[in-house]
């Protein structure tokens, strides 16, 4: 049984179901890139009337040809390095021959490891919640048109095709059947589009911009191809479905069957897929009209000192540069917003202070801000893009880099205490004011001063003489104390200068 | 040169006499144009002749031009003609198929657009082979073409039209394509010179494939000099052709030198090229051994051992390569009318494709076969095998001996029409000597050099190492000028 993926169903006769076996194909267009794989076209033809995005090579016009995107060879070279791959010396291109409407040509370009390592990476591996998750290949090739279906009935179908979509740049990553369950699947889909979103290929939250299938079975069974899967998030739901659906099967001594479902998003079901299975006879050929792309030695490490810093390498710096503890840094280092937010507002003296300010109630205020902001244009982009596009404007709403800075260094340097911070962090986040204006009028400034401090711990003391007696014995009860002075100065109180304060007076005492 | 024969001009000759004012552009296409329509009847060279009078009134502009001392490109108005499967905006481009009845190119290739940057008037569409598979143009769905030297007789193909229409004065000069002989084949039968570049010098780009890894286009002309010419204005390194060779080694300047002489290069003539030739043929390449000595070059026989595997390896690799190339013309975004009431997907495309004539069906067919998971090891991988293995033969050749290869450029005499058209395998073997510079991607000219004693033009064929274009229209040019005299072809 997976370690988080149902029930638990054990065979019938008390024995565990055996291990499943996953492996991925994820299909991720190149949003970020300017242009189509093979022609000027735009790689993001979102918001575009159907075939607008077309022109005579992406048509597949009589007498047009290829023209190889360089930066799609580049950005996908980063992906294949990105993941541990081997970059190969040269890459080469072939054509996969069938009929089908979205096609233009009736063959799609794409790699193949016919002659040599020739995708542009394989033979990858990356280590996904303590297990490494092999990379079997990365390719390049072009996304196919979109059909489109009107009509009611089957009777009354229509078809039609928007080639708008063909010819983007896809890159397809293959991975090894290694994931040991949904959690390590559900991790490594967030490190890859977190990945694919850093290295300026692709915006994940665009639909339809990173499409999987799935291959599941039972360790010794029949393998099952899920396809038709078109978010991360239903990806890992249609695993789990299609696991327990093979343990019901394996615990009632029922074969699984060789085949391929198709995932039902709205009954959250796997069906078996309809249409009969192309035959697979592609007819691979190279494809002449792309010369082979010679990827030196040079190109690849300028193109590695030109790649941006992973999530796992961002990590590693915050919590061995800045000693963010471990579990704060996997929160921040995981959200692109947050953390270039604290890159930019981060000093050496300030980061660890920063990073709780983030975590503890920055994001939480973001996240409230968006929740309420006006629903953005529904024209303008797609659910998922507008979502991302409201969270970084609340963001910014609720505080510049500079405040979040002045906020952190006050604390860092002992000026303000964390609880006054809090305050004075949803005052500005609530009225847009400065962090100077905030702290000067909500007089925020922290109380160090022991004369003015004296008087509130005595007065303390004699009002818990109880608290006060056991405190000599029981350090929990000095914290107690502690607390009651802050709540007299509205935490206004240095703690460390008040717990100084307070034991000296006790020892007096 | 008086009125009635200014069209018998070479391109070197239109040039000189239309930028001297010996004659204008505009007299040489209206010339053109009403002889057009005279031989047009004879011929069927052209399959579309563009507007008279929009073509009148560019050369009226290139008239212009020359008085008040402008600019008029290298070409300064000269009538040329490209073969159909050269897309031209807004012109038909059938390739000689009922399958794009009604194709009008969106674009221009970029062979016509630097036709037309150097002042080229391009007056026709020539007939052609469908989809340039056939060596005679009776393959086209337009009625074959006809052989100008004898109107019984195929003028070769595919580039059929576009040589005939060079030897009947309908053209100056003429673009056609070359998969494994369409350029110099034509040529050869035509009397006319064809010129099959080494493999990315000139942009495929707006030439509808057929095969793409070996096909080139290539200039029909009536003098070597006229092929460099039109040569030097399409070549070069071109942004919408990835497989184009670099600006640098595809140097334009093919006129240049070119009457250098063959002194001191070494000839090797292909045993298994001659061999099986007619002995009319056979005996016109010894008299061009002997010219060629007589200038200075030495020749000798050579044999290539992997020739005669070449004609099948060329058929599996053309065939596979067609049957993905031309698996786009399912009539769903361009093509002629037909409805889809009544049909789904396959069935569609089914009945669409059943517009491709007999031979671009038999060639799909065995393409999807030769091709196919069950059958490539046998026959598209070995096909690969051999083309890798003759390519190191003819590189051996030239790196150790040998500046030219010569044989003729076909074994056998002009046939007539309707000969050889029911026996496909038959005709293949008129490729044996062609196909081995596609095959290699080396340059290959033919160059008429005499004429049978039944009146049959004859043909002979050089060929070069690669990006050896300017040595290779040297030696051409050389031949030509040793050559006995031609006769005229007949009116
Ligand atoms: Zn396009």
């Amino acid at each position: 049984m997976s370690r988080d993926g149902g029930s638990g169903s054990g065979g019938a006769d008390g024995t565990a179901a055996p291990r499943p076996v996953i492996g991925l194909e994820i299909h991720c267009q190149m949003t970020s890139l300017k242009s189509k794989l093979f022609c000027p076209c735009r790689a993001d033809y979102r918001g575009m009337g159907p075939n607008e995005n077309v022109c005579p090579v992406c048509m597949g016009m009589p007498g047009t040809l290829p023209r190889l995107n360089a930066e799609a060879v580049r950005k996908g070279t980063m992906i294949a390095m990105a993941l541990g791959c081997a970059i190969p010396e040269r890459i080469s291109f072939f054509r996969k021959n069938y009929f089908y409407p979205d096609l233009p040509k009736n063959f799609q370009i794409t790699q193949l490891d016919m002659y040599g390592d020739t995708c542009i990476g394989g033979r990858g591996s990356i280590l996904v919640d303590g297990g490494a998750v092999g990379i079997r290949r990365v390719q390049l090739e072009e996304d196919p048109g979109r059909m489109i279906y009107e009509g009611a009935s089957a009777r009354n179908r229509i078809s039609l095709v928007d080639y708008n979509r063909a010819g983007t740049p896809l890159v397809e990553i293959v991975t090894e059947p290694d994931f040991e369950g949904p959690r390590q699947l559900r991790l490594f889909l967030q490190m890859l589009s977190d990945m694919v979103e850093n290295l300026g290929v692709c915006n994940p939250a665009l639909e339809g911009a990173m499409r999987a299938d799935a291959n599941v079975s039972l360790e010794g069974g029949n393998r099952v191809e899920i396809k038709n899967i078109s978010s991360f998030h239903d990806l890992e739901k249609a695993v789990v479905f299609e696991i327990a659906r093979q343990e019901a099967q394996h615990s009632r001594d029922l074969e699984v069957v060789q085949e391929t479902r198709h995932w039902d998003a709205a009954r959250k079901i796997t069906i078996p897929s309809r249409l009969k299975e192309e035959e697979k006879g592609y007819r691979y050929l190279l494809e002449a009209d792309i010369p082979w792309v010679r990827i030196d030695a040079e190109t690849v490490e300028s193109l590695r000192s030109r790649m941006p810093e992973s999530v796992s390498e961002k990590r590693e710096r915050f919590v061995s540069l800045y000693m963010i503890p471990p579990q704060v840094a996997d929160v921040l280092s995981s959200d692109k917003l947050y953390s270039d937010l604290f890159d930019a507002a981060r000093t050496d003296r300030n980061a660890r202070e920063l990073a709780n300010i983030i975590t503890t109630d920055l994001m939480g205020l973001v996240m409230a801000a968006a929740a309420t902001a006006p629903a953005a244009d529904r024209d303008a982009a797609d659910g998922g893009d507008a979502q991302k596009k409201k969270r970084d404007d609340a963001a910014s709403d609720v505080i510049s880099v500079d405040g979040l800075r002045e906020l952190a260094d006050a604390v860092a340097s002992g000026n303000m205490a964390r609880n006054s911070a809090k305050q004075a962090l949803h005052e500005m986040a609530k009225t847009g004011k400065s962090f100077a204006e905030v702290s000067s009028e909500m007089d925020l400034g922290l109380v160090s001063d022991e004369s003015e401090l004296l008087g509130v711990v005595q007065s303390v003391i004699s009002e818990e003489p109880q608290a006060a007696k056991q405190a000599s014995s029981n350090p929990n009860t000095v914290n107690y104390l502690v607390g009651k002075v802050m709540q007299k100065t509205r935490g206004k109180a240095d703690p460390q200068v008040t717990l100084d304060l307070l034991k000296r007076c006790l020892s007096e005492g | 040169m008086n009125h009635s024969s200014i069209i018998r001009a070479s391109a070197l000759e239109y040039v000189r006499g239309v930028t001297s004012g010996e004659f204008t552009a505009e007299e040489f296409l209206s010339e053109t144009l009403s002889h057009i329509e005279e031989a047009e009847a004879r011929y069927n060279a052209y399959l579309h002749v563009e507007d008279g009078q929009k073509l009148l009134a560019r050369a009226r502009e290139i008239d212009r031009g020359i008085k008040s001392g402008q600019k008029v490109g290298l070409l300064a108005g000269m009538p040329v003609s490209i073969k159909d499967n050269i897309c031209m905006r807004g012109s038909r481009t059938t390739c000689g198929s009922r399958m794009l009845e009604g194709f009008v190119a969106p674009y221009d290739a970029t062979a016509v657009s630097r036709l037309h940057a150097e002042g080229g008037i391009i007056v026709a569409k020539a007939n052609m082979d469908e989809f340039a598979m056939g060596l005679t143009t009776e393959f086209s769905a337009y009625g074959p073409s006809r052989n100008p030297w004898n109107t019984g007789y195929v003028p070769g193909g595919s580039s059929g039209g576009s040589a005939a229409a060079t030897a009947a004065f309908e053209c100056v000069a003429s673009l056609g394509s070359d998969t494994g002989g369409s350029v110099r084949n034509p040529a050869s039968f035509c009397s006319v010179v064809g010129y099959k570049p080494t493999y990315g010098l000139v942009s495929r780009h707006g030439l509808v494939s057929y095969a793409n890894s070996i096909e080139q286009i290539g200039p029909i002309a009536r003098t070597v000099s006229d092929a460099a010419l039109v040569l030097g204005v399409i070549a070069g390194r071109d942004e919408h052709d990835d497989t184009t060779a670099d600006a640098a080694a595809a140097d334009c300047g093919y006129l240049e030198g070119i009457e250098g002489g063959i002194e001191g290069m070494r000839v090797g003539i292909v045993d298994e090229m001659t061999e099986g030739a007619d002995p009319e043929v056979a005996r016109a390449v010894e008299r061009a051994s002997k010219d060629l000595e007589a200038a200075g070059a030495s020749c000798e026989r050579i044999s290539l051992d992997m020739v005669g595997y070449s004609v099948p390896s060329y058929y599996t690799i053309t065939a596979a390569e067609a049957a993905s190339n031309l698996a786009r013309y399912d009539n769903l975004r361009y093509g002629y009318d037909l409805s889809v009431d009544g049909y789904e997907f396959n069935s569609y495309v089914a009945e669409a494709r059943g517009r491709f004539g007999p031979e671009v069906t038999r060639r799909m067919i065995l393409g999807g076969y030769v091709s196919s998971a069950g059958h490539a090891g046998r026959y598209y991988l070995k096909a690969l095998k051999v083309r890798a293995k003759l390519t190191r033969e003819v590189a051996d050749a030239f790196a150790s001996s040998y500046d030219i290869l010569m044989a003729p450029t076909v074994p056998i005499l002009p046939f007539r029409i309707g000969e050889k058209s029911d026996d496909p395998v038959s005709l293949f073997m008129v490729d044996l000597n062609t196909v081995t510079a596609n095959l290699t991607r080396r340059p290959a000219v033919s160059v008429p050099y005499a004429v049978s004693a039944g009146g049959l033009p004859i043909g002979v064929q050089m060929m070069a190492d690669s990006m050896q274009d300017k040595t290779l229209l040297r030696a051409a040019r050389a031949l030509e000028k040793r050559r006995a005299p031609l006769p005229e072809v007949p009116d």
